[in-house]
């Protein structure tokens, strides 16, 4: 153990972090060193902290408690410039590309080498891209324009990016999501090659076999606290599972188990092509029975939420056969299906979920209006009537009906989206990642009035990245990996890390007999 | 405006008295204007002087109502004032020649029909802007800049440039009574006034009391939310630019009608003027906001400001000059109302314990 931290210099800790936003502590007590030369592995489930810290290193955001110390020293971060100047550089989740420009100038995007500060050297530019290019072995020409880049190559520039600042810690979050099983190989070789360089990288993923593969250091985060911090010598999945999601598992009131119903939903091969080539959404069938919830698990970009906006009609192009309640579901456009009982609740609240400028009363009743019309005219006492049912029922903390839903927290407005849904009167009720961005407290909440969608005979099909969440809070597992279902459990039986090793199929090298690209 | 203060608001004080304040904004503008030019015009009082305003008023106020909702959707309508001088020289050419129909035989209509002729050809040109955006993705500037030039181009060929003049009607042909759509009165009070009423009242109308007007919202507030929640967006923009056209056609048949003449520069830079009444309003340019009310009451604001400096003998130049600053200022105001709003619904909330 010493040994080993001899050989792994600390290049920067941060000592007792605290990170409060409105509402969460998304840091609490936080320790955490990156030790040079090292693969410094960040794991926890969403929502532990992991991208808060991240984004603390790399001066994107301020501790509110807490200091960050570099050689001894403490350093403060006001921005990504500071963390550059100091050596610090990241890769972020979200790719942060202008797809509009090549290659070349969005890797020295903002640090651009110029002629007497104007005239932008475009030739050396191109040399050096080229040249970070080739250590990535990637056959990228430097003026090709991003945006027309695979995602996975897109996800070469932005390393390469970090790279071209010479940066002796490097952030990389998540950075495989969106790789082939060949690119990820590449990118494991550059990872081993910055380390023999003496780079401290850190490296965050849900991928736990490939965190053990490079990983020299480990620390689990779970709701803002470490719960574990060690060499890598001797980790197993089973360990870092525990450390995540905890011995006593959270538990989200399971109802008393009535047998679930007849079939309500059945979906047949749906498959959606990928702009650039092979398939978000490969040949999926599934159903779902009347009172059932069924989680589907899957890592970023396994293609679950495009199996739901297929669903909801979002894609022309997909293929593929709906069926409810045993009839097929022809209608093409949204208000057809809303109209047959379908209802989705998107991942992203604020821009797919809400119209913020509105009141909680006009959101939640836009997709029923209908119900309280007579010919054209509105019936607006029947519509405020029923809002204030639905608020009531749905234990919503608002004012007043006429509130703006932007004045709400997370999780209310996430209650006035569901009740946006319900009053469609659905039969097959699909939630894409319902608790992302809610409070602990919320969570629950929502997690109850599911349960109790369900009692009362609603069909439920969520998706989710929160493996302690579709363990506990499903009746069927489905296991969802690159555009495939890749798993399915029963809820009683499942295996934790069953579950894990069929989200990473066709990812993870060990386990790609082919790749998809 | 004073309308829409939230009766079910508890006073919070000083925030919320300002507030109230704001909302009521453009109606204590048009307070001010009317009770300035009272005292400072001669004459500005008479009864005869408020029929002239009124009648300014009501063909930018008909514009403006159109104009409002394209706004809401997130949308503008450049080619308001081409509509309206498009469809004056329909109008003017249907009663001068008819149309020949090449065997012959030449088709002449009625009042009643040139109306609807008029109208549909507005309609039309609103639809065409709405195809553009929805079809073709082009954005409502650059499609409605293009419909702009092309209806003012179409306006230009019918007569050559020329002014079809002499629009009394004939017995012969029914057209008598075109002159009366601009210069009628009902009641003692004249036809475009009542038509600016009753479709001021149509509008509020839609906007507040059926879905298609909680729709004309959604789109303006969150276009993808709004349609993933079963909106059918399309249908919404394809009708707020025929609304729109049709708005303008109306303009147009007064016009024609009042000056018994079609001329075709008619109605040039009339889409600034309605854009401004919506604003002034407090309709919002990035959408989801607005209201009839509140536009009516911005061009009445646009219209006396305008008369009253005319009066007063103030110079044509420096009323652009006034009108252009109040507009600015409308919006400064504007901005600063949505942050207290803002607060206040937060310090609502925040008293709950979130």
């Amino acid at each position: 153990m010493t040994a080993a931290a001899d050989a792994h210099p600390v290049g920067l800790s941060i000592r007792g972090a605290v990170k409060v936003y409105p509402g969460t502590r998304a840091l609490d007590d936080v320790d955490f060193d990156v030790r040079l030369g090292a693969v410094n592995v960040l794991v926890g489930e969403n929502g532990a902290g992991k991208s808060t810290l991240m984004k603390v290193i790399a001066g994107v955001e301020q501790l509110t408690a807490g200091e960050i110390l570099m050689e001894g020293a403490p350093v403060r971060f006001a921005g990504t410039r500071d963390a550059a100047a100091h050596g610090v550089g990241i890769v972020f989740q979200e790719l942060n590309l202008f797809p509009n420009l090549s290659v070349a100038e969005n890797i020295f995007i903002g640090r651009e080498h110029t002629r007497a500060g104007v005239d932008i050297d475009a030739r050396r530019q191109r040399a050096e891209a080229q040249a970070l290019m080739r250590r990535l072995e990637h056959d990228i020409s430097p003026d090709t324009l991003v945006g027309e880049l695979r995602i996975g190559e897109q996800q070469i520039v932005e390393i390469a990016k970090a790279l071209a600042q010479d940066a002796r810690i490097l952030i990389l979050d998540e950075p495989t999501s969106a790789l082939s099983a060949a690119e990820v190989e590449i990118l494991f070789r550059v990872i081993a090659d910055l380390r023999r360089r003496g780079v401290g990288v850190v490296y965050i993923s849900h991928r736990l076999e490939e965190l053990i593969r490079i990983g020299d250091w480990i620390t689990v985060l779970r709701d803002g606290r470490i719960t574990g911090s060690r060499s890598m010598a001797g980790v197993d999945v089973p360990w870092i599972v525990h450390n995540m999601i905890g011995a006593a598992s959270r538990d989200y009131a399971r109802a008393a188990d009535g047998a679930p119903g007849a079939e309500v939903f059945r979906a047949e091969g749906v498959t959606l092509p990928r702009r650039g080539g092979g398939r978000a959404v490969d040949e999926v069938s599934l159903s779902v029975r009347a009172g059932e919830i069924v989680g589907v698990y899957g890592l970023m970009g396994a293609g679950r939420t495009e199996f739901l906006e297929c669903v909801m009609a979002q894609h022309p192009h997909a293929t593929g056969r709906f069926f409810l309640d045993g009839a097929p579901l022809v209608a093409r456009d949204v208000a057809g299906r809303i109209a047959r009982g379908v209802a989705l609740i998107p991942e992203d609240r604020k821009s797919l979920g809400t119209i913020q400028i509105m009141s909680v009363r006009e959101n939640m009743s836009i997709a029923s209006l209908g119900d309280f019309t007579r010919l054209f005219h509105l019936d607006l006492a029947a519509e405020a009537a029923r809002v204030r049912d639905f608020v009531r029922e749905l234990t919503i903390k608002v004012a007043s009906p006429e509130s703006p839903i932007s004045a709400l927290s997370g999780g209310n407005q996430q209650k006035v989206v569901i009740g946006k849904a319900l009053m469609t009167r659905p039969k097959i009720l699909l939630m894409d990642e319902p608790s992302r961005g809610i409070d602990v407290g919320a969570k629950a909440e929502v997690f109850r009035t599911m349960r109790r969608l369900a009692a009362e005979g609603l069909g439920i099909l969520f998706v989710t990245s929160d493996l302690d969440e579709v363990m506990s809070l499903s009746d069927r597992i489905l296991v969802m990996s690159n555009g495939r279902i890749t798993g399915e459990f029963d809820a009683a039986s499942a295996d934790e890390a069953a579950v894990v090793a069929a989200s990473s199929v066709g990812h993870a090298p060990a386990h790609a007999p082919e790749s998809h690209p | 405006m004073t309308t829409d203060a939230n009766p079910s608001v508890p006073s919070q004080g000083v925030d919320a008295a300002l507030l109230v304040l704001l909302r009521a904004r453009t109606f204590i503008a048009l307070i001010a204007v009317f009770v300035f030019f009272s005292l400072m015009a001669p004459n500005f009082l008479s009864g005869a002087n408020m029929v002239i305003l009124a009648k300014h008023v009501a063909l930018n106020a008909i514009l403006a109502i159109g104009m409002t909702f394209v706004i809401i959707t997130g949308g503008i309508d450049l080619s308001v004032g081409s509509i309206v001088g498009l469809c004056g020289m329909v109008a003017g050419w249907l009663m001068l020649n008819g149309v020949d129909l090449g065997i012959g035989y030449t088709l002449w209509f009625n009042t009643f029909e040139i109306i609807l002729i008029a109208l549909l050809v507005g309609v039309l040109v609103g639809a065409v802007n709405g195809l553009l955006i929805t079809r073709l993705n082009v954005a409502p500037f650059i499609a409605t800049l293009g419909t702009l030039y092309v209806a003012r181009g179409l306006a230009l060929l019918s007569s050559g440039g020329g002014t079809f003049a002499n629009l009394r009607g004939s017995a012969e042909f029914g057209t008598t009574g075109f002159p009366a759509i601009g210069a009628g009165t009902f009641l003692g009070i004249t036809n475009p006034i009542w038509i600016m009423i009753v479709l001021a009242l149509a509008a509020a109308y839609l906007a507040a009391r059926t879905p298609l007007g909680r729709y004309i919202y959604a789109v303006g507030g969150n276009e993808r939310s709004a349609a993933l929640s079963g909106v059918k967006v399309n249908r919404v923009k394809m009708f707020v630019y025929m609304f729109s056209g049709f708005c303008a056609a109306i303009v147009g048949l007064i016009i024609t009608s009042q000056l018994v003449a079609a001329h075709p520069a008619t109605g040039e830079t009339f889409e600034l003027n309605a854009i401004a009444a919506a604003v002034l309003g407090g309709t919002s340019m990035s959408g989801g906001r607005g209201r009839i009310a509140g536009t009516i009451i911005g061009a009445f604001v646009i219209g006396i400001l305008a008369d009253g400096l005319v009066m007063m003998g103030v110079s044509s130049f420096w009323q652009t000059v006034i009108k252009g600053l109040v507009i600015i200022a409308a919006v400064v105001v504007d901005q600063a109302q949505q942050r207290l709003q803002a607060n206040v619904a937060l310090r609502q909330q925040a008293a709950l314990g979130r």
